[in-house]
């Protein structure tokens, strides 16, 4: 008995031991429409310098949550946070990626970029109103697509996200019906449709169901190969979503006359914008509980400004340019400090 | 008070314990003996004692575990309650039949998740019970004994399947297969059939609320069909034989005397299935759809009071939105429990008639 007991304690001692080895891992939670470029800076960060970060993509509501609660060292957010919200909880946001909402399809003989589809025509889908894929409205747009009179299955988001409100921001702007029925934000009362989790859940819905239609970040239409397609902008010209177009919509953006970086760069104007591009936020504490931590994340991010362009621009995000950077760098210098005030970022 | 009962205990036990060769005297007034401590110091007083130390321990370990449990259930149900009760502050009973979800205007109504786990877990249970009861009974009357026990373990081997992977099976393999041969097919057949049109309405999507049945029926059939097994294997073979030497068929001797025998067991077996049903949550939520329509199809999609659950919560920013989801939790709770306390009175009544019959 008392040998077992000896054993174990000494096991448990081991382990307790072993696991206080390497470097502090840092931990984010929220949106899951910048994760794979999130994803594919940690590992690059963790491969340089040896500290980990551990970002689970939960969506956007779900990183706000986290981060007010504290449970996590940094919280992302598609729905940049209002500066009375920001104040209410003492929190700094500044964006980290641009990246693009495409709408995708699953119609048979469709292929990627085929499709054309105004805001309004989009708006009409996700009523309900339009319900096959022969109905005059779409094939009017698309006179040289061969549409089936499939039904269409309208594909949404489960949970609370950033891309949803993306998406229901930019359907306000361009149809006053969705404005009024629905409205915008990251969880909102979908007339019809089916919901997934995650943009992956919407991406396997899309990719299982005939007719189906759904809404998810690029990077997601790219990886699963999935048909997107092209739309309308503000400029009356027809788009298909990528680095140029996204960059063209960012390009609007006045950063430096955002207060709290509140920017929403639906339905901007310019030949080549895409008209569901958005920033991806990061929010922090103003007044840093654990300064070590605090640091960690903005140097991760530091790094990722400087050297992860090349890996953005790979999966078809936009990089913030070298003058949005500087902002933010004096932002943290002026914003984030210590429980004594101190500011952290030198 | 409590000492002495301790002390009266102890010498009680001293007194059964202690062999008859040693010679000790029992004198029959225990109160002379309740204020002596018993003097002999022989090995077998130390050993008794020391026994009715680990019984008396045992015995408020074991106290303390079932009180343990006792204190974590209540405890669940007054967090829930306190949690519900700004939901239930607003929107009254009414919260149960209201069938508009709406965060952003903070309107919640849980029928449709309600009517979700109730129609699943229906569904779920009309499958599974016919092919449950044809397992067992295959196992018991009709199996070659030497396949018995392979069938049996892999029967069981289908509760051991984690359920996020019949909800990944489902997404993938099932609701393509249910699209593109089943949903048309049951279409084209009930289609014209009036009332039942109504159910098989909506485009053929693979996910639903039949799909989510469907996985369901999979899930609860290890179990239902294990307990019937069981139960099953202990009715008197005096009972089955003498049926078959009067000539009953395999059938009339299972329909008339192993399942009468067995109501018990195989209630319980089927409680304990639509448990396991109403709670689900992983597998249902990758194949239900999530959506807060409410339809009478079995196509479309719906939502289930735990896939909603573990859809919104975390996301779920505003108070009355996290309280109307805690709220969903309590009923949920609460149809369990009437559930499983249908199924008690059932069985009661049932035993009591069997009472007054002999």
């Amino acid at each position: 008995m008392r040998k077992t007991f000896a054993g174990i304690s000494l096991c448990l001692a081991a382990l307790l031991c072993a696991t206080g080895a390497h470097a502090v891992d840092l931990t984010g939670a929220g949106a899951t429409f910048p994760y794979p470029i999130y994803a594919k800076w940690a590992d690059a960060y963790k491969t340089q310098t040896g500290v980990g970060l551990n970002y689970q993509s939960i969506g956007s509501g779900g990183g706000i949550k986290q981060i007010k609660a504290g449970t996590v060292d940094f919280g992302a957010s598609d729905m940049p946070l209002t500066s009375q919200e920001l104040d209410q909880d003492g929190l700094f946001q500044f964006p980290a990626i641009i990246g693009g909402v495409v709408p995708v399809v699953n119609v048979e003989g469709v292929s990627p970029g085929q499709l054309k589809l105004t805001g309004v025509v989009l708006a009409d889908i996700y009523l309900g109103k339009i319900k096959t894929w022969n109905d005059p409205a779409l094939t009017a747009l698309n006179p040289d697509v061969k549409l089936p009179a499939t039904a269409i299955t309208v594909v949404r988001r489960a949970d609370g996200s950033g891309t949803t409100f993306l998406f229901t921001d930019y359907l306000s702007m361009v149809s006053t019906d969705w404005k009024s029925r629905v409205g915008t934000g990251t969880s909102v009362s979908w007339p019809s449709g089916v919901g997934g989790k995650g943009n992956e859940g919407v991406a396997a819905y899309v990719q299982r169901i005939k007719g189906a239609v759904g809404y998810v970040e690029y990077a997601y239409a790219q990886k699963n190969k999935m048909a997107h397609a092209s739309m309308k902008n503000q400029a009356g010209q027809w788009v298909s979503p990528g680095q140029e177009g996204f960059a063209a919509a960012a390009a609007n953006a006045r950063w430096d006359k955002a207060p709290g970086f509140y920017e929403l760069l639906t339905d901007q104007p310019g030949a080549k914008s895409w008209p569901i591009t958005g920033a991806s936020f990061i929010l922090l504490h103003r007044a840093a509980a654990d300064p070590a931590k605090t640091l960690a994340v903005l140097t991760f991010f530091d790094w990722a400004f400087k050297n992860g362009k090349p890996m953005a621009v790979e999966l078809d995000y936009v990089p913030l340019p070298e003058n949005v950077t500087k902002l933010i760098a004096s932002a943290w210098r002026a914003q984030i400090k210590t429980q004594n005030g101190q500011a952290i970022w030198k | 008070m409590q000492r002495l009962h301790r002390l009266r205990f102890f010498c009680q036990v001293v007194r059964f314990h202690l062999p008859a060769q040693s010679g000790v005297h029992l004198s029959p007034p225990l109160t002379t003996h309740v204020l002596t401590v018993p003097q002999e110091e022989s090995p077998q007083v130390h050993y008794s004692a020391r026994l009715a130390r680990q019984d008396a321990v045992f015995h408020r370990l074991s106290q303390l575990f079932a009180l343990l449990v006792l204190g974590m259930l209540t405890a669940i149900v007054v967090s829930l309650a306190i949690g519900a009760a700004p939901a239930f502050h607003k929107f009254g009973l009414g919260f149960i039949t209201s069938t508009e979800w709406n965060p952003v205007s903070e309107q919640f109504g849980g029928f449709v998740p309600i009517f979700g786990t109730l129609v699943t877990s229906a569904v779920a249970l009309l499958l599974a019970i016919p092919l449950s009861f044809g397992v067992a009974l295959f196992l018991t009357e009709l199996c070659p004994v030497s396949m018995r026990t392979p069938l049996g373990i892999m029967v069981e081997l289908l509760a051991a399947v984690p359920s996020i992977i019949y909800g990944m099976w489902g997404l993938f393999v099932l609701a393509p297969f249910f699209a593109d041969h089943v949903q048309p097919v049951l279409q084209s057949t009930f289609g014209n059939v009036p009332g039942m049109s109504a159910l098989f309405a909506g485009p053929p999507m693979g996910i639903g609320i039949l799909t989510a049945g469907i996985i369901l029926a999979f899930m609860v059939l290890p179990f239902i069909a294990a307990v019937m097994r069981d139960v099953f294997q202990i009715v008197p073979s005096i009972l089955k034989e003498s049926a078959y030497a009067m000539g009953c068929t395999t059938w009339e001797v299972v329909w008339h005397v192993v399942l009468p025998y067995t109501k018990a067991g195989v209630v319980g077996g089927i409680m304990l299935g639509l448990g396991r049903a109403l709670g689900e949550t992983m597998a249902v939520t990758f194949v239900i759809g999530n959506s807060y329509d409410l339809s009478l199809s079995l196509f479309s999609p719906g939502n289930s009071i735990a896939s909603s659950l573990a859809n919104e919560f975390a996301e779920a920013h505003s108070d009355l939105h996290a309280s109307a989801l805690i709220a969903l939790g309590l009923l949920l709770f609460v149809i369990t429990l009437s559930v499983l306390a249908v199924a008690k009175l059932l069985l009661l009544r049932v035993a009591r008639r069997e009472g007054t019959r002999t």
